[in-house]
């Protein structure tokens, strides 16, 4: 088992510039930064359209210290494959490819390409940041947009289906790697990343991802927010290492714990859900209620 | 020379910094470090640095004092929030502007 | 070595001659025993190149153009709704100025669901920035896809080469297998001028404005309007580019022609049938007759549609009493594409001049209707008499 990082352990090289166009206090920007230092220097990047693409930069300067292939919005795992079988032609073993796309394009648009490189056992690691909404361009609803969340295609009544549970879709592939993660909890990310880099054929990250414009709060709570998530028992961080599910990080913790904080705090500490009801909430809380009694019973046994 | 000439007919981008600009110019609050609860800065020592790693521009250095390269920072807030001993406070940039007329 | 295979086979072979690294696609009816075939030389070692089995056309031009973007030689084939979904990425290839082979083995799209041959697939993908060949027979085909790579390396631009779904595609016919050793000396390996690596690193094809920008150098980087321009101006430049491909090609394997069109009894001919691939050679039979009847008639075969070869065509042309245009494909809601584009072409060159030769424009062979040859002959003594007809006449059509 390796050893947790540490703040004061976590390498001090920076993959990323200051001065991106990323927002104040964006989440992506926190997750994308301590990402990389996992990924290393070694790593060629494959990017669609999104918030990233913006952060990135504009012609012709890049935030981003590793080469990066920015393609088609429903393309990037194909392009991920397209660059690890030119690698292998040549010869080369030792780079990392890592695609980061959002929700939108992993969930919606990409999931067909994202579908086809995992079930093909390409060699990269998935990252998917999921700030639930098309945040670039302009917070429209998602696949993983979460029930209740008002966007600008939802406007009124909130989305009225449930978040798409993309990282179970991505264990049904039989990957050696799943795991789910926050940008709130960076080191969690790092290590994960570092544990399943030399794991065989395709590894997806589903990383939550606070962000002030779209969800309605203040730039300076989002780490807040995003330990909310996880605190509340809402969004869990995981870990599938060959088929097998476990808990990691705050949410390991939480089950020793058996305490969850309520979910009306998250949801109260963001515009997005302002219409939802003390039943819709009390609905919500039963659901996640049951979720956790099934992990504590799984405790219990083992 | 070829690589350029290649540049020149693609969008090649190459890598640097403030691709936004001067992105401090967004920022509404400033972020003002007391040292005196600063946590590396009362130990002398490597500690702490919550603010460098939770901030997302990368303006703050790993370094006793942390500091905060203005010039980029967004002033989103997140290294006040969640620094454990509320050593930074985030201060209206007005006050700084009539410092600065003054 | 003279060989009998089919036109599939004959592309397949051009590939694996061609030494490409990195092959990706999609079943697709009538291109499926290409990509087949070039599994099977994987898969026995025969041909070193990594085979990818995507699961849509999207996704097999998206392998495409990240492996060339990190130095690899691509290859790809598709037909008919698959090129139609890969549209995107057909654009995005030729806009990152990557040198991507794919072969478009013609078929018609839907709807209606229909898998036989016409154009409407290669022709509709006419304004993606791309070069486009058109092949006539076997030969052609194994040739073109051999200069394909060379030419499209040269200038940094993705070629498509096209030819017709089974009348090509899956008839058997002779042609010579050019030397493996002769395939070496004229194409060198891809060496990109910039290659996707962690020791020089670069972001490439990000959101480039509308004008231009400073770059990290303190020196003034394009806009996206000057990328699109310098797109354009190279592909214009390219067709001296293509005549020099010819050239070489005729130096090393003994055999050439003009590069960009294919006459036959032009010379004095008085009326010049037009068109692109098989049907051109068909149409061979119909000139043939008719010049028993003493008619001067002649047929031009286009190999180069984009870049459109405009002034090699309207000199060729120059003079005639007639142009007739036979398409297996169309501009709905106008004409055939190829028939506006000549009328263009020779516009700009012989008006005024007291040379400008009537067009007419033909319509056959939509979604494998059978073209008879007796009625391609019976159409073309018919436009030499008088004007059929202002608008495209629709040979064969049963209303």
């Amino acid at each position: 088992m390796q050893a947790k990082t540490t703040i004061l352990s976590l390498p001090t090289e920076e993959f990323v510039h200051p001065g991106t166009r990323a927002c104040t206090g964006c989440g992506l920007a926190i997750a994308y930064r301590v990402g990389l230092k996992a990924l290393g220097k070694n790593t060629i990047l494959v990017v669609p359209p999104s918030c990233l693409t913006v952060l990135q930069g504009l012609f012709p300067v890049a935030s981003t210290k590793l080469p990066c292939l920015n393609v088609t919005f429903a393309s990037t795992a194909a392009a991920a494959t397209g660059i690890l079988a030119t690698l292998k032609s040549q010869g080369k073993t030792n780079i990392q490819v890592a695609a980061w796309a959002g929700d939108g394009g992993t969930s919606d648009i990409g999931l067909q390409a994202l579908s086809g490189a995992a079930e093909r056992g390409d060699n990269f690691i998935y990252l998917c940041y999921d700030n639930e909404g098309y945040m670039n361009t302009g917070v429209q609803r998602s696949g993983t947009t979460p029930l209740g969340a008002i966007t600008a295609n939802t406007p009124f009544k909130g989305k009225l289906q449930q978040k798409k549970d993309v990282p179970a879709i991505m264990a049904a592939h039989h990957l050696s790697y799943v795991a789910t993660c926050s940008a709130a909890y960076p080191l969690d990310l790092y290590d994960k990343i570092i544990r399943c880099k030399d794991m065989p054929g395709a590894k997806y990250f589903h990383i939550h991802i606070p962000c002030p414009p779209g969800w309605g709060y203040d730039p300076r709570y989002g780490i807040k927010v995003g330990r909310l998530a996880v605190e509340t028992g809402y969004y869990d961080l995981y870990e599938i290492v060959n088929g097998e599910f476990k808990l990691t990080a705050a949410s390991e913790k939480l089950v020793e714990k058996r305490k969850l904080v309520p979910v009306r705090e998250y949801f109260r500490a963001q515009s997005r859900f302002k219409i939802l009801t003390d039943e819709q909430i009390a609905d919500i809380q039963n659901q996640i209620d049951a979720k956790w009694a099934a992990y504590y019973k799984k405790d219990e046994q083992q | 020379m070829g690589t350029r000439n290649y540049r020149r007919k693609t969008s090649h981008s190459e890598h640097g910094p403030g691709d936004g600009g001067r992105t401090g110019s967004w920022r509404v609050e400033r972020p003002i470090l007391d040292k005196s609860l600063c946590i590396p800065c009362k130990r002398n020592k490597e500690a702490c640095f919550i603010c460098w790693l939770f901030c997302p521009d990368i303006v703050i250095s790993r370094t006793i004092p942390p500091k905060i390269d203005l010039e980029y920072c967004k002033g989103c807030g997140i290294c006040a929030e969640e620094c454990p001993t509320k050593a930074i406070t985030m201060v209206d940039e007005a006050e700084f502007s009539k410092e600065d007329k003054e | 070595m003279h060989i009998i295979e089919d036109g599939n086979a004959a592309a397949a072979l051009g590939v694996k001659l061609c030494r490409a690294n990195v092959i990706a696609a999609y079943p697709i009816t009538p291109q499926t025993p290409l990509t087949e075939k070039l599994s099977e030389y994987v898969e026995l070692g025969e041909m070193k190149a990594e085979y990818i089995p995507v699961e849509s056309e999207h996704s097999a031009m998206a392998v495409c153009i990240a492996a060339s973007s990190t130095g690899a030689r691509a290859f790809t084939a598709t037909s008919a709704n698959g090129l139609l979904y890969m549209h995107e990425q057909i654009q995005w290839a030729a806009g990152a100025r990557l040198p991507i082979v794919m072969c478009v083995v013609n078929r018609a799209v839907g709807a209606p669901w229909n898998v036989w041959n016409d154009q409407q697939d290669s022709i509709s993908q006419r304004d993606t920035g791309w070069i486009q060949m058109y092949c006539a027979d076997h030969q052609q085909i194994i040739d073109s896809v051999i200069k394909a790579f060379w030419l499209a390396e040269k200038v940094s631009i993705p070629i498509m080469v096209c030819y017709d779904g089974y009348l090509l595609s899956h008839t058997f016919m002779p042609f010579d297998l050019p030397d493996q050793e002769k395939v070496d000396a004229f194409l060198p390996p891809f060496k990109p001028e910039y290659a996707l690596n962690p020791d020089e690193p670069a972001s490439l094809n990000t959101v480039t404005l509308p004008d231009v920008r400073i770059d990290v150098h303190g020196e003034l980087a394009h806009g996206y309007m000057e990328i699109r321009y310098l797109l354009q101006e190279e592909l214009r430049t390219s067709l001296a580019v293509a005549a020099a491909a010819e050239k070489r090609f005729a130096e090393i394997f003994g055999r050439g022609g003009d590069p960009y069109i294919e006459p036959y009894r032009c010379d004095d001919a008085d009326y010049v049938a037009v068109g692109l691939g098989s049907l051109t050679y068909q149409l061979r039979v119909s000139v043939d007759a008719l010049r028993k009847e003493d008619i001067k008639v002649g047929v031009m075969g286009i190999r180069f549609y984009r870049p459109f070869p405009d002034e090699a065509i309207a000199n060729a042309l120059k003079g005639k009493k007639g142009v007739i245009v036979f398409e297996k494909a169309l501009s709905y809601g106008y004409e055939g594409a190829l028939a506006s584009d000549l009328k263009s072409a020779l516009y700009e060159h012989l008006a005024g001049t007291g040379h400008l030769p009537l067009v007419q424009n033909f319509i056959a062979g939509i979604g494998g209707r059978e073209i008879r040859t007796d009625d391609l002959t019976q159409t073309l003594r018919a436009a030499t008499q008088s004007r059929i007809a202002k608008e495209p006449t629709w040979i064969g059509l049963k209303l």
